[in-house]
């Protein structure tokens, strides 16, 4: 732990005095949402403030198209699908169909931890083809634009990428367009933060007005975090706070973005719950065709809209919580999940699930 | 249920859960197998304990231990967990074609070794050998059979105010194993794996009110502990800062996303005692080499039945749930 008691309950007690009016306050990130649950955050608040999750999950904002497009992809012969631990349970638009599953029917899929681990997967089988499903934000991306790279370099040619990557301001931007949009305040995701910086986050007091703080992931980093936000709406003021100035420079990390520069462009993509959004997922660049996966391993699928009574859409951007999905702990469990939000370990549903309050 | 069996099915989690009671138990039922416990009680000239366990790790090989070490230690703790004295074990040996002999060696001396440490005797066993690609290297099988002698150990034993107790700190076998996987530095994390046959017998001697014993293997100590209490009126209630978690092991969980209570342990027993003997039970354990951290983490209450609940650092209060399938390590 980093603080004492005695801060930790400083800070709650300046949170109740504050929040005077509700407060409805949105992190947009899989770990802080995790780091919530775990740390029984919500059940320390105060009546008038709620925390939501938002579309920080980067799984669970694919949409079930590209699930089946993955699902179809891994009955190939010959190819083997690497992918983080988090897509094997995420079931596409027919329920109970996984990469779990389909392994268990003899599709070759590789638990990996990152866009290298995978690379070197394909270089120690020469003889099968790679997969590699880059799923993630601008955290991610950096990682899988080096493993490009390097298999350039080295020449493997048999590693290709299935690009899910997605990028976090144009869904933000998305999100608060909305109608029925109702937050009062962002908890912004340190990680990201940490490639794209102080500056990647202004736009949302100086162009929406909203107050946003960085934050870490430490249980007192967040309640720090949600002390400014609040002190921020009490106040009536909407500025951008980093409270994660140990990873997160104003500029972020130059170095990482220019690796992603140099091989991935924006393009419009497809989110779950937010649907279609102009420059917002990453694809490779022309002159990295070669590893692209999407151009290698052309799939058609029959388009089906996702699950009609799962609501991950709507817990995606703050709508409802999870525990309002009339699906939530009956229908749609971590064993037979109907949707990504429930099977995710950064999922808000598999948050609430695991870690319920009291 | 679904049609195929998938890895959730072998978590120990509920999917495991599902697949015994509503495939094996049905076809299978007898009092002794429906009691669920580590090992089954049988009556005979002497009360016996008997238990079997199948061990496919991988790697077969790492820090702290081996599949051998594992497969001779995993039966004399399920029969410890009975309340029996282990005595003999059984041995099959489902070996993959192009398997090292030297590996092979390695492996038994390793089972020998343990068998001393345990006081147990492997006197039966069969060896088979299966085609190159339809195995995993080795899987061992092993049963054992012990003498009772502390019987009466049992969930529904479990009364409002008694202690929990862990034996030391939990999460190590797991994270090593998954280290170990995926390639990644391992520091100084190793298993924990070891036979609790002297804690068991200390506990045994000094206290006569324990109530349930059971070691959290798969699906750790959340796992295990929902067990104790499952569909009962009885709730558990711990604190989280008192669960003793290595700190490189936390930390190794934190980057692979795993939760060091759902994390198996392979020489760590949860005990459920009265509160009186708390105090008597921690001393003797604390003699041991395996039991030298042991501490009291919760107490069994009224208040929310059948549910295993948390208070955490820092202060808020949720519920622990049973594992739901194969941790899986997630993105970032």
């Amino acid at each position: 732990m980093l603080w004492n008691k005695g801060q930790r309950d400083r800070l709650l007690g300046e949170i109740g005095t504050r929040a005077q009016k509700p407060m409805k306050l949105m992190e947009v990130c899989g770990s802080h949402t995790m780091a919530i649950a775990k740390s029984g955050i919500k059940s320390l608040m105060p009546e008038n403030v709620s925390l939501l999750s938002g579309p920080g999950c980067p799984v669970c904002v694919t949409p079930a198209e590209d699930i089946d497009r993955i699902l179809a992809l891994a009955m190939e012969p010959g190819l083997t699908i690497a992918s983080y631990g988090d897509m094997l349970r995420v079931p596409g638009s027919v329920p109970g169909d996984s990469l779990q599953r389909r392994r268990a029917l003899g599709a070759r899929v590789e638990v990996v931890y990152s866009a290298m681990d995978a690379l070197e997967l394909a270089a120690a089988a020469p003889e099968r083809e790679v997969l590699f499903l880059a799923v993630g934000f601008e955290t991610t991306a950096p990682g899988t634009a080096a493993a490009v790279l390097e298999a350039r370099e080295r020449g493997i040619r048999n590693f290709s990428i299935f690009s899910l990557l997605k990028s976090v301001e144009p869904a933000l931007r998305s999100l608060i367009a909305r109608e029925d949009f109702n937050i009062q305040g962002f908890i912004c995701p340190g990680h990201v933060a940490s490639i794209i910086g102080e500056q990647g986050f202004r736009f949302i007091p100086e162009e929406y007005g909203l107050p946003g703080v960085i934050a870490g992931f430490e249980p007192e980093e967040i309640l720090l975090a949600i002390c400014r936000l609040t002190g921020q709406l009490a106040r009536g003021e909407a500025r951008l706070e980093n409270c994660y100035k140990r990873a997160v420079r104003p500029e972020g990390n130059p170095l990482a973005r220019a690796v992603m520069d140099s091989c991935l462009q924006l393009r419009r993509d497809s989110w779950r719950g937010l649907g279609e959004i102009e420059n917002s997922g990453f694809k490779l660049r022309e002159e990295f065709a070669d590893f692209d996966g999407e151009r290698k391993f052309p799939v058609e699928v029959e388009l089906r809209s996702d699950c009609a009574v799962c609501r991950c859409g709507d817990v995606i951007c703050g709508r409802i919580r999870p525990e309002d999905c009339p699906m939530f702990g009956g229908g749609c469990t971590p064993e037979d999940p109907l949707g990504p939000c429930m099977v995710s370990s950064e999922g808000a549903c598999a948050a609430e699930y695991k870690y319920r309050g009291l | 249920m679904e049609d195929i069996i998938t890895l959730d099915y072998g978590s120990g989690g509920k999917k495991s859960s599902r697949l015994i009671e509503k495939l094996i138990l049905p076809r299978l039922f007898n009092p002794a197998l429906g009691a669920l416990g580590d090992g089954a009680i049988v009556e005979g000239g002497e009360r016996l304990a008997f238990s079997t366990d199948s061990f496919v790790v991988d790697p077969l090989f790492f820090p702290g231990g081996d599949i051998g070490k594992l497969a001779v230690c995993g039966t004399v703790n399920d029969l410890c967990m009975c309340g029996a004295e282990p005595r003999y074990l059984s041995c099959s040996l489902i070996i993959e074609e192009g398997f090292s002999l030297a590996s092979l060696e390695k492996i038994i001396d390793s089972m020998a070794a343990q068998c001393e440490k345990a006081r147990v005797q492997v006197i039966t066993g069969d060896t088979k050998v299966v085609e190159k690609g339809r195995g995993d290297g080795i899987y061992i099988n092993t049963a054992g059979i012990g003498f009772m002698k502390y019987p009466g150990l049992s969930p529904k034993n479990i009364r409002e105010g008694d202690s929990v107790i862990v034996s030391g700190s939990v999460g190590d076998h797991g994270t090593a194993v998954m280290l170990s996987r995926s390639g990644m530095m391992q520091g100084d994390i190793s298993s924990d794996c070891a036979s609790l046959r002297e804690l068991t017998e200390r506990m045994f001697l000094v206290s006569g009110k324990i109530r349930a014993l059971r070691d959290p293997t798969r699906g750790g100590l959340a796992t295990t502990l929902n067990e104790f209490i499952e569909g009962g009126e009885l709730g558990i209630e711990l604190e989280e800062e008192l669960i003793p978690v290595r700190p490189q092991v936390r930390a190794a969980c934190e980057m692979l996303g795993l939760d060091p209570l759902y994390c198996a342990n392979e020489g760590k027993l949860l005990a459920v005692a009265a509160p009186e003997d708390t105090e008597k039970l921690l001393e003797a354990m604390r003699q041991t080499p395996e039991g030298k951290d042991a501490v009291l983490i919760g107490r069994v209450t009224r208040e929310h039945p059948g549910t295993l609940t948390i208070k955490t650092a820092l202060g808020g209060r949720r519920i622990l749930q049973k594992l739901t399938g194969a941790q899986l390590p997630r993105i970032c």
